[in-house]
């Protein structure tokens, strides 16, 4: 019973979270909490098979598949907490309270008896016996799963296929369109510049030199600049000396002199 | 006012049909195969029965009257009680306890009868050639006729009610195609579509007649019910009586069902002489006669078909007196003729064979008079008012003979078929009840009014017909058919010779007890004489000394205006039955399309308002779907908890 | 075990006002889940108290019967975001008066 009281306040405020998070990913979070507690609560009522099943399946697999989704629609989309039906979040939760009270009051109000206890229907074992019985009384009901599960997959993958609706890109229409982009907005027909390959590392989060010395925005990831990673060109300008040192050359006048630029302050605010 | 028939009716036995006998079946095959030529495969000809059909037509019922007239001298040849012959053909249908065969029955009534219907209707055939020579639609009168002498022919020689019945709608329906022959002329449309549901009516009683046949004896055989027919209540008889009465009336115009005859005259007149004259007219007469076995043990339905013909035997010679129209002065004789075998068939056994008698003399001088009113039409160019005719004697001699021989019959001239038949009748009559005897003599003296101021008219008098009219004979093909039955109408009477025709009957009809007349038989005829003569000497008075105005005066009395309208019968019609109907279904229109229509397209109009309230609540956005749900689940809880607390 | 039936109905209950709060149908679809486990809780509890398999085997279909449920649920919400740009619920309402 310790094990109840520890959880099922975990579990209630996880569930109630689940209700006031505005992100997706936070609710689907609080949800494996939930689940996971459930699968704890399964162990503690004898039913070790559940419990793992809890844990594979749905922790495993549907919560995966809700995460996976998750990420197709966008991580980073919150919901509005404007309702926007009349009366509905009112009557929903007084609905809820109403339903809440009546079942909790109303089962409260019950005896449900002695605990019968698993102890002898387990006797072969948990998996053994809800086996028998899966295979036994329950197998027209199991085999009719088994359709259900066919048809349920191919269901899915009947609405998530996506007709092709024109012809395949090939290599020649690539380079055609890319040719008619550097006409029309005289974007760069060939590749980005490779980070760092101009400068002293070429490392992914340093930008390229530009042959004048700037710093090139194209040469580093749109993610890195928005974690504000990027390091900056003329951080590692102090060691041009050094190098040049070791090279046995007189240091470049004109570098000095130049304002690099940083790329904190020339990558667009994404 | 008559007591229960002198003993019991005779039973239908017949034996079985050997010798010449089997040939039963193919007098009505035969006209029948003519009908389906002539209708059905003449358009798969192509045309080319068109101009021949009518021959295969017209030899048909001529073969058809040379079987008859072989069985009949066959059926001679045998005694007298064996003189009923039954041939099972196949079975007609079976269900539960209702099996009806295809059976025909030839006895001396049916015998008669196909004699009657295959030889008058040969003659009419024939006369036919002629008359509608200049139509072109000639196959398909021809086909109609013989379709109509198939079903007259079933009617006489079924075994059966079903098959009377089956014969009975057959000639119904040809007498609708018939009538309605000139389907462009409107009259004629509509004078077919009056004819058709009036005889619908009378239809009514032999179907239900049937019904309770089956009800009552299991059967419509003639053999099973004219032998369990005493086993019967007696108002089962009475209501099958009246139930047959009731059809007889239908189908042979008696009053109240007599007002289409007049109509069905829009006709050709081949057909005005073949049905609604000589033959389908008087199927009523032989139902009543066939049913002798009912009527016997059914005396109060007697006295109604002796009521019923007595008012149409005085009914139909009043309408006779008033109408100017030749064909129309003819049907109001027919009513009015068979009337009177109505009334020899009311009176019972003594009755019997003087209405077959009478029928088959009238068979005969009213089919030549109506061919001699065709005869006279086809002269005049299919002028119908008598009032246009006058001194034809001259210009048609044949037809003038011809039809004189008709007249002299019909009104009873000592010596003619129609004297001998009418007397009996009368006399019978005279016996039974005075009352309807009397009647019955001054519908005999009407008789010879009308009929004379109808020869007087058409025959004598002044010239009366309008410049560019060439009145000129017929020819030969009408004029030969017009002769024999002049030469049958005077001498019908033949038949009467040593009362034969009451003794061939007798195996159908009962032998009468001897009952002594109200009056010698002599006096009784000179009295009936000394009224005609009055009839005919008034007509001749006021149509052959005065003028005859060319068109029909109009300051006439009530009684003259009266008859021009038939007595008023489609007056009554229309008051008592087509006007309250037509007020009936008006007031059930008007109510089906405000109260009931109201109803259901103010529910429809309640359910639609409503639902384009109630549909708001669609909202289209799923929580709130949602929403109604978990307040369902919460009252299902509660009340789960409610009932359980309890 | 009253305890533990009363916290599946807890969680069922708060399951249910999250179906009808949330808009995003992911959200939604994790709200469903929360139920069918609070259901499934309250099944394993009773198979303890009766001491009868039965229940632990019917959670079992109610998970197998949720993943498929899962499957086709989201595949659904993949489809009508590619289409609408948008996951939430009240953007799929044209289906009205």
């Amino acid at each position: 019973m310790n094990t109840f009281w520890v959880l099922a306040p975990i579990m209630v405020l996880a569930a109630l979270g689940i209700l006031f998070v505005r992100k997706a990913v936070h609710a689907a979070l609080l949800l494996a909490i939930v689940m996971i507690g459930l699968a704890c609560l399964y162990l503690s009522l004898d039913a070790p098979f559940l419990a793992l099943v809890q844990i594979a399946v749905y922790m495993g697999a549907i919560l995966m598949l809700f995460l996976f989704v998750l990420m197709l629609v966008g991580v980073d989309a919150a919901d509005s907490v404007v309702e926007t039906i009349k009366g509905q979040r009112f009557m929903a939760i007084l609905g809820g309270l109403v339903l809440g009270v009546v079942l909790v009051v109303g089962l409260a109000q019950m005896s449900l008896g002695a605990v019968v206890g698993l102890d002898d229907a387990n006797a072969p074992g948990n998996i053994p016996a809800l086996a028998d019985l899966l295979f036994s009384k329950y197998v027209f009901a199991f085999e009719v799963t088994s359709a259900l599960l066919i048809t349920a997959a191919v269901g899915a993958m009947v609405l998530a296929h996506r007709e092709r609706m024109e012809p395949k890109a090939t290599q020649a229409s690539l380079a055609a369109r890319r040719m008619q982009d550097y006409a029309v907005s005289g974007k760069h027909p060939g590749p980005l510049p490779t980070p760092g390959v101009f400068a002293r590392h070429n490392a992914v989060d340093t930008p390229a030199l530009l042959p004048d010395g700037t710093a090139s925005e194209a040469s580093v990831s749109r993610v890195l600049a928005a974690r504000g990673t990027v390091r900056s060109a003329p951080a590692m300008a102090g060691d041009i000396a050094g190098i040049e040192k070791q090279l046995g050359r007189a240091p470049h006048a004109g570098r000095d002199a130049s304002a690099p630029a940083t790329t904190e302050e020339e990558t667009p605010a994404t | 006012m008559f007591v229960l028939a002198e003993g019991a009716a005779p039973l239908v036995d017949p034996g079985s049909a050997d010798g010449a006998f089997s040939l039963l079946w193919l007098v009505i095959v035969l006209p029948l195969l003519g009908a389906a030529i002539l209708l059905v495969g003449a358009p798969l000809a192509k045309g080319r029965l068109d101009k021949q059909g009518h021959l295969l037509g017209a030899a048909l019922p001529v073969l058809s009257f040379v079987l008859s007239l072989v069985m009949f001298f066959a059926l001679l040849g045998r005694s007298s009680d064996d003189r009923q012959v039954s041939q099972h053909l196949y079975t007609w249908f079976q269900a539960g306890g209702l099996k009806v065969g295809a059976d025909l029955l030839y006895d001396p009534l049916s015998a008669l009868f196909m004699l009657l219907i295959t030889g008058v209707g040969s003659l009419i055939h024939i006369y036919s050639i002629g008359y509608m020579e200049h139509d072109e639609r000639r196959r398909r009168f021809f086909g109609y006729l013989n379709l109509f002498i198939a079903a007259m022919l079933t009617l006489v020689m079924s075994a059966n009610y079903l098959g009377v019945f089956l014969g009975w709608e057959g000639v119904g329906l040809a007498s609708y195609l018939l009538i309605g022959f000139w389907q462009y002329k409107h009259s004629a449309a509509a004078a077919a579509k009056k004819a058709f549901i009036l005889n619908r009516v009378g239809d009514i009683g032999l179907s239900l007649a049937v019904a309770l046949f089956f009800a009552t004896f299991g059967t419509t055989d003639f053999t099973t019910i004219s032998a369990n027919a005493g086993k019967a209540s007696e108002g089962t008889m009475t209501a099958l009586g009246l139930l047959l009465l009731l059809a007889a009336c239908g189908k042979s115009a008696q009053v109240p069902l007599q007002s289409w005859l007049l109509d069905a005259m829009e006709g050709p007149t081949p057909v005005s002489a073949l049905i609604h004259a000589a033959t389908m007219v008087t199927a009523g007469v032989y139902l009543v006669v066939r049913s002798n076995f009912v009527f016997d043990y059914a005396p109060h339905a007697r006295t109604a078909v002796v009521v019923v013909a007595t008012v149409t035997l005085l009914w139909g010679a009043v309408i006779g007196c008033g109408k100017d129209d030749i064909k129309k002065v003819l049907a109001g004789s027919t009513m009015s003729q068979i009337g009177y075998m109505m009334l020899g068939a009311g009176l019972g056994v003594a009755g019997y064979p003087f209405a077959i008698f009478h029928l088959l003399t009238h068979g005969f001088f009213k089919a030549n008079m109506f061919l001699g009113a065709g005869s006279v039409m086809h002269g005049m160019d299919d002028d119908v008012d008598m009032r246009h005719y006058g001194a034809l004697s001259r210009a048609m001699p044949v037809t003038f003979l011809t039809f004189a021989m008709g007249y002299l019959a019909i009104i009873g001239f000592p010596g003619f078929s129609g004297f001998w038949s009418k007397d009996k009748i009368i006399e019978v009559a005279l016996t039974q009840n005075w009352l309807v005897g009397v009647l019955a003599m001054i519908g005999a003296g009407i008789t010879g009014f009308y009929m004379t101021r109808l020869m007087l008219m058409t025959f004598f008098s002044q010239k009366r017909w309008a410049d560019g009219v060439h009145p000129h004979e017929s020819p030969r093909v009408m004029t030969v058919p017009l002769i024999v039955l002049a030469a049958l109408s005077v001498l019908g009477g033949v038949m009467l010779i040593g009362n034969w025709i009451a003794d061939f009957l007798e195996p159908v009809t009962g032998h009468p007890l001897e009952e002594n007349p109200a009056l010698p038989a002599v006096v009784n005829s000179v009295i009936v004489v000394v009224i005609v003569a009055v009839g005919v000497a008034l007509a001749w008075y006021l149509f052959q000394r005065q003028e005859v105005p060319r068109e029909a005066p109009q300051n006439v009395s009530f009684v003259t205006r009266a008859a021009r309208s038939e007595l008023y019968g489609n007056e009554i019609n229309d008051g008592l039955v087509v006007r309250p109907g037509g007020r009936l279904v008006g007031g059930l229109t008007l109510f089906d399309r405000h109260g009931v229509d109201g109803v259901v397209e103010g529910t429809a109009l309640g359910v639609g308002g409503s639902g384009s309230v109630l549909r708001m609540v669609q909202t289209g956005f799923v929580r709130s779907y949602a929403l109604s749900l978990l307040a369902g689940a919460v009252l299902v809880v509660v009340a789960l908890l409610a009932v359980n607390l309890k | 075990m009253t305890p533990y039936v009363l916290l599946s109905a807890i969680l069922f209950t708060i399951g249910s006002v999250g179906v009808l709060t949330r808009r995003n149908a992911i959200v939604v679809f994790m709200c469903i889940e929360l139920m069918l486990n609070a259901s499934n809780l309250a099944l394993v509890a009773f198979a303890k108290q009766h001491g009868d398999l039965d229940g632990q085997v019917t959670a079992f279909f109610v998970m197998v019967v949720a993943a498929a449920e899962v499957v086709v649920g989201l595949a659904i919400i993949m489809t009508i975001f590619r289409t609408r740009r948008s996951a939430s619920v009240d953007d799929a309402s044209l289906l009205k008066y």
